[in-house]
């Protein structure tokens, strides 16, 4: 066993160390904090980036690679496994991408106004990740708790009563969903005797047809704690008002929170419940399209009615993560592929807007913000906080560059051309449209065009929104207050927007492997053999005597 | 002992769901905490109930699975307790920030008028 095939638990490992080593130093060092938590995150990129070249490579044995990591050494079904496949390096690269610039633009001053927020830090990137691969429905509880416990913390960085009053809500409703991710796990365990994703796959078709009921009630327990955290609706109203509470830097990363909801039911509900699932075959699906659907519908009206640009983004989540619910209840691998593509694309998106939001407010005038509706919700207590000392060169010209950022924050959103929102979008649109390749004369069902209906009206609705914004924020007159913005918090802006550009330059190459992805996702059985048949590591006693 | 033990999740959950519905912060974590208890003893009882049979295997000697209570449960509530016990508390240290900052123990932060 080589130092590579112990690559795939150092995104776990790398952050907990981390984390733990941060908890050593004062926190008055500033400075060295920063510097340790930022190696750390690159070092997390970089071994992101071979994983995914890791998990994209083709063995010699199989075209589609499943690497399993057997903890302690224990066979699959007995132990608890790290898999990476495709969908989980895409996710650790996708949660790398998010965490460097969100860290660069907390480091201009969010870093210093509150305890402890580079330890969390790092503790959330490890739960997000070990909630990626793992392949044990306990452990991922475990991870959950792990990120949710560190979003607490993360949540209420920056303190405040609209903060904590945001904060309290948030921990309430996911202690919530808590409990019910456990009775979910429990009732499934109880009727299949294993918490192994791969196991659980093969047994869900023996289960006797007296069972099935509970199998069925367990998951959907289970299917709601995930659908909170992704924020269907009725379940996502605690969302936008959470997110916009938050300080920037944490909500750009918070972004990816609401995806780990979105990726579970991606990767549960083809493996589970797909093909060979017997009688639970498509279980739940749609439940997901239909709630998808009426996500995208409430997000459409939040976003258009959202005064405050925190608001506005938050609502966006919503009709983000119900496009990707309304596609996951597809049940078709071309869906799947358009909406992991719009995946990253949206995520990248919304978490630049986050970090956009707060620049752009201090170009308004304070005075102007009092028009705004919502301002009570919005708050006057986080404008205090900028009075503190900036040091650094104001950029000449601020409002051009903070324009076009906006701008092309729009365009990604919206979902138009020539960005990457677009190409995501069109993948999904013709997905929908072509379920079975491009064939003449196939009929469409009510609900494709109902979903593609929205899917349009979401961009539109993004784009009045955000055009709107533009306007009041832009176009007002500014009466002497060119904001000061730092190199380092603009740099982390541009640099997310440009992984958008890189997106849709490389859309091909891209496309083709969520594609795989998706391919993989609903032809699970290379999954299930590759973790349960996974070789034990032979102990090196043995090794030695022959 | 099936009918106590699911009686006595059905009061702990219930009473734990109604107080969740309740506007004071107070209420809300005592409704968390019930919740969590009844959702441990369900856990423990999805190993199927089992009276005087030891979790761990003895040492030695050929095993028979039917004189043994599933160890799986048991570990999975053991966790279930430690997490739950640990965000109890930091849920009680939010509550108490909330408290002072606004002077209140509605969960809103300011009292219905």
């Amino acid at each position: 066993m080589g130092w590579l095939d112990h690559l795939v638990i150092i995104p776990v490992l790398l952050p907990l160390v981390t984390g733990a080593l941060l908890l050593m130093f004062d926190e008055r060092r500033h400075k060295l904090k920063a510097t340790i938590n930022v190696v750390s995150t690159i070092c997390l990129g970089l071994v992101a980036l071979a994983l995914l070249d890791l998990a994209n490579t083709p063995t010699a044995a199989n075209t589609e690679t499943a690497s399993v990591y057997l903890l302690g050494n224990w066979p699959a079904p007995f132990g608890i496994v790290l898999v990476l496949d495709r969908l989980s390096a895409l996710m650790l690269v996708l949660t790398s991408l998010l965490a460097l610039p969100a860290l660069i633009y907390s480091l201009s001053r969010w870093h210093k106004s509150g305890p402890h927020f580079h330890t969390l830090f790092q503790l959330l990137l490890m739960g997000l990740n070990g909630a990626f691969l793992t392949g044990d429905l306990f452990n991922l509880f475990v991870f959950f708790e792990v990120l949710l416990a560190s979003s607490y913390g993360l949540m209420l960085h920056g303190s405040g009563p609209l903060r904590v009053k945001a904060g309290l809500h948030y921990i309430v409703i996911n202690l919530a969903a808590s409990s019910l991710f456990l009775i979910g796990v429990a009732m499934i365990y109880g009727v299949t005797g294993t918490l192994n994703m791969a196991d659980l796959a093969v047994r869900i078709a023996s289960v006797p047809d007296a069972d099935r009921m509970l199998l069925d009630a367990g998951a959907g327990i289970l299917g709601i704690a995930f659908l909170v955290k992704a924020g269907m609706w009725p379940l996502g109203f605690w969302l936008p008002t959470a997110y916009n509470a938050a300080a920037a830097p944490v909500a750009a990363i918070f972004a990816i929170l609401s995806k780990v909801g979105i990726y579970v039911l991606m990767r549960l509900s083809p493996l589970l419940f797909g093909a060979e699932a017997g009688a639970s075959t498509g279980f739940g699906d749609e439940w997901l399209m239909v709630g998808g659907m009426v996500t995208m519908a409430f997000g459409i009206i939040g976003v258009l009615a959202s005064q405050a640009k925190g608001r506005l983004a938050g609502f966006y989540i919503l009709v983000s993560s119900g496009t990707l619910l309304a596609s996951i209840g597809m049940a078709n691998a071309p869906t799947t592929a358009g909406a992991l593509f719009y995946l990253v694309s949206s995520t990248l998106a919304v978490s630049a807007f986050f970090l956009l939001i707060e620049l752009v407010d201090r170009v308004q005038d304070p005075a102007a913000n009092v028009l705004a509706v919502t301002m009570d919700a919005y708050g006057d207590d986080m404008e205090e906080e900028e009075a503190a000392e900036e040091v650094g060169v104001a950029i000449p010209a601020t409002l051009v560059i903070l324009g076009i950022c906006f701008a092309s924050c729009g365009l990604l959103l919206a979902g138009l051309p020539p960005l990457s929102g677009f190409i995501g979008k069109f993948a999904i649109l013709t997905a929908v449209f072509n379920p079975n390749g491009l064939t003449q004369g196939s009929t469409l069902s009510l609900s494709t065009w109902v979903f593609a209906g929205l899917l349009v009206v979401s961009g539109l609705a993004a784009m009045i929104a955000i055009t709107r914004a533009g306007i009041q924020t832009f176009w007002a007159p500014i009466e002497g207050r060119v904001p000061r913005v730092l190199l380092m918090e603009i740099a982390p802006i541009a640099f997310l927007l440009m992984l958008c550009v890189g997106q849709t330059i490389f859309g091909g190459p891209i496309m083709r492997y969520m594609e795989q992805t998706a391919q993989s996702l609903h032809a699970p059985e290379t999954y299930i053999q590759g973790v349960l048949t996974a070789p034990r590591v032979p102990s090196p006693a043995k090794e030695a005597a022959p | 002992m099936e009918l106590v033990l699911s009686i006595g999740i059905g009061v702990l959950i219930g009473s734990g769901v109604w107080l969740l519905f309740r506007p004071r912060t107070y209420q809300l974590i005592i409704g968390l905490s019930l919740i969590a208890y009844g959702v441990n003893l369900f856990i423990f009882s999805m190993g199927r109930l089992k009276v005087a049979a030891p979790p761990v295997l003895a040492s030695g000697g050929p095993v028979n699975p039917a004189d043994y209570a599933d160890p799986i449960p048991q570990a999975l509530v053991l966790t279930a307790i430690v997490i739950g016990f640990a965000t109890a508390a930091l849920f009680l240290v939010v509550l108490l920030v909330s408290r002072g900052l606004t002077g209140s123990d509605h969960v809103d932060g300011r009292e219905p008028n």
